[in-house]
């Protein structure tokens, strides 16, 4: 007699193994990821959302937190200081964010261009700011910016001394870490030559990607150096540019290190140097308002997707899809 | 099974006496006062036979995170954790740190053993302390003897008052081409602050949480305005806080005619940070009879803690032991809090690179003169946006009026 065809049979142990492996290994394999994530990523998420409601000093223990509606949200929009920090950060991330540009496109097509045979030790050079240790960067910029006894106030000021030129540099040293109107373009500048090196890779790949037969053809057709550049390299470059901006965006609204090493963290004389970031961790660290922190990180959030939407609208859609 | 169970008992009961004979208590602390806990063990073991005591040192800023942190968590602190002045208030609130004034440690009973101002400093305003003194910084003035003679300044015009300091500092200045009266023009602000408060003041609230911070207020005007009076007068080398670049340049460069500091600043310089100008330097009381704290440490016991009596032992060997606090003393130049230590001959020892000055013998009459400070939980947040209310004034042409009317705006809308 036959078994029922509802009786299942038994499988042997290989068997099972086999179909273990096959239905749940891979899960097994990369639960890593997810673990990780869910540890290191969604989790601080969820909380800092769960935070933003309340009233919360991290040294009473967890047992402290009180819940307090959209009040960290409403203090943080009228608190002047928010404002100011801001303000600073679009400031820096403007001062620093176009020059990169402005510098990295000509750099990347000079390099592509003329500079093949040693592309790759060029590249390099550029890139070894990006990877510097930020802590061995800002000990060489404090010593370069120094009022009194810097490398760059002792420059301007021999420039001075120049005949016709002269004029167009200071006379009096800067003091440009201990100056409201100084400390700016001072952070700035670090920025730029950290990160102008970054986007040269990233233009240098956008460019490689363009194929040579469209300057051949374009060639044949007569085109002069500037026509091609203007209508084959301009046109296909813009979704490397799209995406270097965009980078640039969210990278210049979370300034943290630079203007919070180059000031000491204290945001600087007339607090002309203090980032959101850097205040949301005076707000965190010294005020020990943990609720008013994780509030501000949201708003911060809100601002860089708008921009990041707005730079979408404005520059994204044709870049992405590469017509003029 | 009875048989099974006698046995287990038995074990367990071994294993329980076998914990009991040793136990092992950790300390969180920084450097140097690892070294004075480290120096302190011999003796503390010759006391306390089975106690084991195991060291975490962190650098300075991350010893004081990881604390945050194992008290925000309520897991991962030490039995023993140091906390330095500036932390204080911070921990002080919620229940993290056991209050060491209540059974069975009393420590209100040790209080006049120690210099007067250390205990309020751990004690929070609804009258908890959390933690036990060990070392104290009195301010003191450091001055380059050598610049004053150029000018033909003497030490007491320098620190007769805050007038004749400006004016002593203008003929030095002169005298000594290429030179500062002192680091920063804020540093002087945050004597006068510092100094002169009335009793039940805190240094920006009152007893009732009032804020002390306002145009009306001569303590903030008079400390405005000199900061403001030194910066126009081109005194200062607009080095920022202590230890920036631009300061420690100043001083390794022999540029600097006066400090402000605690007299731990001292080891800093010989080591470090004025090497080559031994023997220049002096030290003076703050000027215009301002005496000031600059910083100090403290011991507490998180409430998490498993060994409280073992850590309490731990504590009061190392804050109420007179040979202790010496020894403290000698390893880093921790100048003790309890005032048996200030006996030592130690102290009528000259300091060899202050030209052989007795400056410490100065250094603990002005600890004595140091009146206590009240603190209040939102002084993070005061002292902050003062800080920067000066930094603005300085650095820009705003006036004295301006600066304190625009900080107490902000503390006033910031307070909650």
């Amino acid at each position: 007699m036959q078994a029922p065809l509802t009786h299942r049979p038994t499988l042997s142990l290989a068997a099972r193994w086999n179909n273990f492996q096959r239905r749940y290994a891979p899960y097994l394999f990369i639960s890593p990821f997810f673990i990780l994530f869910a540890a290191f990523g969604l989790f601080p998420i969820l909380f800092s959302l769960y935070l933003s409601f309340q009233d919360w000093q991290p040294t009473t223990g967890l047992g402290s937190m009180k819940f307090v509606g959209w009040r960290n949200y409403t203090d943080n929009l009228t608190d002047p200081t928010f404002w100011q920090s801001l303000k600073n950060t679009l400031i820096l991330a403007v001062e620093s964010g176009i020059p990169q540009h402005l510098i990295a496109i000509p750099l990347a097509i000079a390099i592509h261009t003329s500079l093949r045979r040693i592309q790759n030790l060029v590249t390099a050079v550029y890139f070894l700011p990006y990877i510097t240790s930020i802590v061995a960067i800002s000990v060489i910029f404090f010593t370069l910016f120094s009022w009194q006894y810097g490398a760059i106030n002792a420059a301007l000021n021999a420039l001075h001394t120049v005949p016709v030129i002269g004029p167009l540099f200071p006379a009096e040293k800067v003091n440009w870490l201990g100056d409201p109107g100084a400390v700016q373009p001072a952070i700035a500048t670090v920025i730029i030559w950290r990160y102008t090196g970054w986007n040269t890779l990233l233009y240098l790949a956008g460019l490689q990607a363009i194929p040579r037969e469209l300057y051949e053809a374009a060639q044949i057709d007569g085109a002069n150096r500037w026509q091609q550049f203007r209508f084959i390299t301009l046109p296909l470059l813009r979704p490397t540019m799209f995406m270097a901006v965009t980078l640039s965006l969210i990278g210049g609204f979370q300034l943290f290190e630079e203007p919070f090493i180059l000031t000491n963290g204290s945001g600087g004389p007339g607090q002309t140097g203090l980032t959101t970031v850097m205040y949301m961790y005076r707000t965190y660290t010294a005020y020990s308002d943990a609720g008013l922190a994780a509030a501000m990180v949201w708003l911060l959030f809100l601002v860089i997707g708008v921009l990041t939407l707005l730079n979408n609208r404005i520059f994204g859609r044709s870049g992405l899809a590469g017509r003029d | 099974m009875k048989k099974l169970i006698a046995v287990t008992a038995l074990l367990a009961l071994t294993t329980l006496a076998s914990a009991q004979t040793k136990t092992t208590i950790t300390v969180g602390v920084f450097p140097d006062l690892d070294s004075v806990v480290k120096a302190a063990l011999p003796g503390f073991y010759k006391l306390y036979p089975n106690v084991t005591v195991k060291i975490n040192s962190k650098a300075y800023p991350d010893h004081h995170t990881a604390l945050a942190t194992a008290l925000s968590t309520g897991k991962g602190a030490n039995d023993v954790e140091a906390v330095d002045f500036g932390y204080v208030a911070k921990f002080a609130e919620g229940s993290g740190l056991v209050d060491i004034s209540k059974a069975p440690y009393n420590a209100g009973a040790l209080r006049s053993q120690f210099v007067a101002y250390t205990f309020p400093q751990a004690m929070t305003q609804d009258g908890r302390m959390v933690g036990m003194p060990t070392d104290i910084g009195p301010g003191s003035m450091f001055y380059r003897t050598d610049m004053l003679k150029k000018a033909g300044v003497t030490p007491a015009e320098l620190n007769r008052s805050w007038e004749s300091y400006i004016t002593a500092g203008r003929k030095i200045k002169a005298a000594n081409p290429g030179a500062f009266l002192l680091p920063d023009a804020s540093q002087a602000a945050q004597i006068i602050l510092r100094s002169g408060l009335k009793s039940g003041e805190g240094l920006f609230f009152d007893k009732s949480n009032k804020l002390l911070v306002s145009p009306t207020n001569p303590r903030f005007v008079r400390a405005f305005t000199v900061a403001k009076q030194i910066r126009d007068a081109g005194l200062d080398a607009k080095a920022g806080a202590a230890f920036s670049p631009e300061w420690t340049t100043a001083f390794q460069k022999g540029n600097l005619a006066t400090e402000f500091s605690g007299a731990w600043l001292v080891g800093h310089m010989q080591n470090w940070l004025a090497k080559d100008y031994s023997g220049k330097w002096a030290a003076a009381n703050l000027p215009g009879g301002s005496f000031a704290s600059y910083g100090g440490s403290f011991y507490a016991i998180p409430a998490q803690s498993q060994n409280k009596a073992e850590a309490w032992a731990l504590i009061q060997y190392l804050t109420t032991n007179r040979d202790q606090q010496i020894l403290a003393f000698r390893t880093t130049g921790a100048f003790p809090a309890l005032k048996a230590a200030q006996n030592a001959p130690l102290f009528n020892e000259g300091v060899p690179y202050l030209a052989g000055q007795k400056a410490r013998l100065q250094w603990r009459d002005a600890a004595t003169k140091i009146k206590p400070i009240d603190v209040n939980r939102q002084d993070p947040v005061a002292e902050q946006i003062v800080n920067d209310a000066i930094s603005n004034m300085l650095t820009s042409n705003q006036s004295v009026q301006d600066a304190l009317t625009q900080a107490q705006r902000l503390i006033e809308r910031r307070v909650r």
